[in-house]
């Protein structure tokens, strides 16, 4: 019998800690499929956040680490510079990466660490229980936003991949959505070019996948979806940011 | 070996942690502390090491535990309101069971207070600071040769229990020149070894062909059996290290004395000319100075305390912080006095005589 799909070797068997249609386990394994295929197991480690994906360094069977909130960067940093013949990417959540990891995530782009940072936008604090996120939009009704997030008061989401274009030193920075098939076959691709530069040891590669967290959100996942299509999507717009790798450089 | 050059205790504890081995370092600068990253940041090269200048205290202690992750000698240091950023990182690393050095170039607090040296950090190295059923191993020197000697040792003594260590020092020691004499630098392959030592447990490569492995740095425990295992397993290595590395240095204690002082770092130093003079002019008044502030010579001072001895007296740079842990040493048998002096001040001889001979 031929084997046509299969646990990607780089996941461990351990079951997810995830909620059913979330798209944490969609991410994970686009990341460990990528590692297989780049031939990078034995060299690879990862740094797992606090939220919902905190459990990330039972899921890679490689070496983890397991960073306090936001500090994923610094401590990739930290382990990139000990042993640099390794491969070192951080998985990050919206609250961790972009509200109190801001400062870790800024300037391990703008100095360049030569490691890959995969960041789940889902708009939304998942694990404690749907707060508002530094990405929840104008208007959404969140645990803290209860009468929706009043961009006068606290001000409008925040784009990182925007942001960090701003640095120089950044090699790659691309926004993929996790929100159909075709989209999740594109955002593959874009997996496969971080690790690729990774490997090559060409710079800093950032990764953003705009996401869902149908169970905070108080939708299905199919719902979610659509939601997150109509309202995430514009306001978070697809795109290669940077690409040091092609021509020309930048898109 | 046997040659000894002048040196700032900021510059001679970087020099000897590279020698001792440290090849990555991290930190943000603050005053009284500069000298030390300044020294890293033109040393690291020569030595094909790390130094990064982190964009904060709460960065470096974060990059401290990724590389200590990877089981290799890492440092850190800064000073008091640093120090605060970095208890959560510190936590964590207790949490984690990670290896690291960092110094604390005391300064005047609370708050951004001043640039002067002082004590008041001894409760949050002691006692805690960051969250958690922790202990970190400080050290606690008070000249520039032993703060320069400290940093083998606190890599040792890391590495040893696999906690983290840290060098309780103060603007004093840092910014004051002495002669010091330093150990031989570790060869390339010393290190390595060093750091092999970790294969167990750090994260390195799958190549090494012991078969596979998945290493965890991690602090979280959500299951409550688990975390309460692991938190009984770090007290049993706290009371080893209790059993293990309490040290201190006796000044003058001997079976007549009168009065028994206590003070460390710093304030030790004072107290010693200050009871050079007493015992001159026929006085028997000893010195016990804690060099590990933890594990604290609770028996040792205990032991001192015998018939002859009238009073304790503590002398410290804050309001009484260590004179607790004295208090608990000497169990009520005598009375213990304090002297305090904060604001970043130092006192002088002359004040710690007087404040003894009113008690005569
Ligand atoms: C210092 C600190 N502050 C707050 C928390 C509580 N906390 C845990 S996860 C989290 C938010 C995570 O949200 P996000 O990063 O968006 O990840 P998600 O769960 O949505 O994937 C917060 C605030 C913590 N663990 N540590
Ligand atoms: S709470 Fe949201 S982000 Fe977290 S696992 Fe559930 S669906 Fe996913
Ligand atoms: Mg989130």
């Amino acid at each position: 019998m031929a084997i046509i799909a299969k646990r990607p070797d780089s996941l461990r068997e351990v079951s997810f800690t995830y909620c059913p249609g979330c798209m944490h386990g969609v991410a994970h394994r686009l990341i460990a499929e990528t590692v297989d295929e780049l031939g990078l197991k034995n060299q690879m480690t990862g740094v797992a956040p606090v939220g919902c994906s905190v459990f990330a360094y039972k899921f890679f069977d490689f070496d983890m680490a397991q960073a306090a909130h936001g500090r994923a960067p610094a401590v990739a940093t930290g382990m990139k510079r000990a042993r640099p013949e390794m491969n070192v990417f951080t998985y990050q959540g919206d609250g961790d990466l972009a509200a109190i990891g801001t400062a870790e995530i800024v300037h391990a782009a703008n100095r360049g660490e030569h490691i890959s940072v995969f960041f789940v936008n889902n708009a939304i604090y998942g694990m404690t229980g749907g707060q508002m996120a530094p990405t929840t939009l104008p208007g959404m009704k969140t645990t803290t936003s209860p009468y929706g997030r009043d961009a006068n008061d606290i001000g409008y989401p925040v784009r990182v991949c925007e942001l960090l274009n701003t640095l120089e030193a950044p090699y790659y920075i691309e926004r993929v959505s996790l929100l159909s098939v075709p989209e999740i076959i594109k955002a593959k691709k874009a997996v496969q070019k971080a690790l690729t530069y990774n490997k090559e040891g060409r710079g800093f590669t950032f990764i953003e996948f705009v996401s869902t967290c149908p169970t905070n959100w108080g939708l299905d996942p199919v719902k979610s979806q659509q939601w997150a299509k109509e309202n995430m999507i514009p306001f978070f717009k697809p795109g290669v940011f940077r690409d040091k790798g092609t021509e020309g450089g930048q898109k | 070996m046997g040659n000894k050059v002048l040196m700032k205790g900021n510059e001679a504890v970087a020099e000897a942690a590279i020698r001792s081995g440290c090849r990555l370092y991290f930190a943000y600068p603050i005053t009284p502390q500069s000298e030390l990253i300044e020294y890293m940041a033109k040393m690291m090269p020569k030595v094909k090491g790390t130094f990064l200048q982190a964009e904060s205290e709460v960065a470096a202690i974060n990059m401290v535990y990724g590389a200590a992750g990877m089981g290799k000698r890492v440092m850190t240091s800064s000073s008091s309101p640093g120090i605060s950023l970095k208890m959560e990182g510190i936590s964590y690393l207790a949490g984690a069971r990670l290896p690291a050095v960092i110094i604390n170039v005391q300064r005047g607090g609370p708050g951004l207070g001043d640039i002067q040296p002082a004590q008041g950090d001894y409760f949050q190295a002691t006692k805690g600071g960051g969250h958690g059923d922790y202990r970190l191993i400080v050290l606690a020197p008070s000249s520039v040769q032993e703060f320069a000697d400290m940093a083998s040792d606190s890599f040792d003594l890391a590495d040893k229990y696999r906690v983290p260590v840290m060098i309780l020092s103060d603007g004093l020691l840092g910014q004051m020149m002495e002669p010091v004499e330093f150990k031989e630098y570790k060869t390339d392959k010393e290190i390595e070894e060093l750091g092999k030592q970790h294969y167990d447990w750090c994260i390195h490569t799958n190549e090494d062909g012991k078969g596979h492995h998945h290493n965890e740095i991690n602090s979280l425990e959500i299951d409550p059996n688990v975390l309460e295992r692991h938190v009984l397993n770090l007290e049993q290595i706290y009371k080893e290290i209790e059993k293990n590395e309490v040290k201190h240095e006796e000044y003058n204690i001997n079976d007549n004395n009168e009065f028994v002082c206590v003070a460390f770092g710093t304030a030790a130093r004072i107290v010693k000319s200050a009871i050079d003079d007493l015992n001159a002019e026929g006085r028997n008044i000893g010195l016990i100075r804690p060099i590990t502030v933890w594990p604290y010579p609770y028996k040792e001072i205990a032991k001192t305390i015998h018939g002859n001895v009238k009073r304790v007296f503590v002398f410290e740079l804050n309001l009484g912080q260590m004179v607790e842990d004295v208090k608990l040493a000497v169990n009520g048998k005598v009375p213990v006095e304090f002297m305090g002096k904060v604001g970043g001040l130092v006192f002088t001889p002359e004040e710690i005589k007087e404040k003894i001979k009113a008690y005569l």
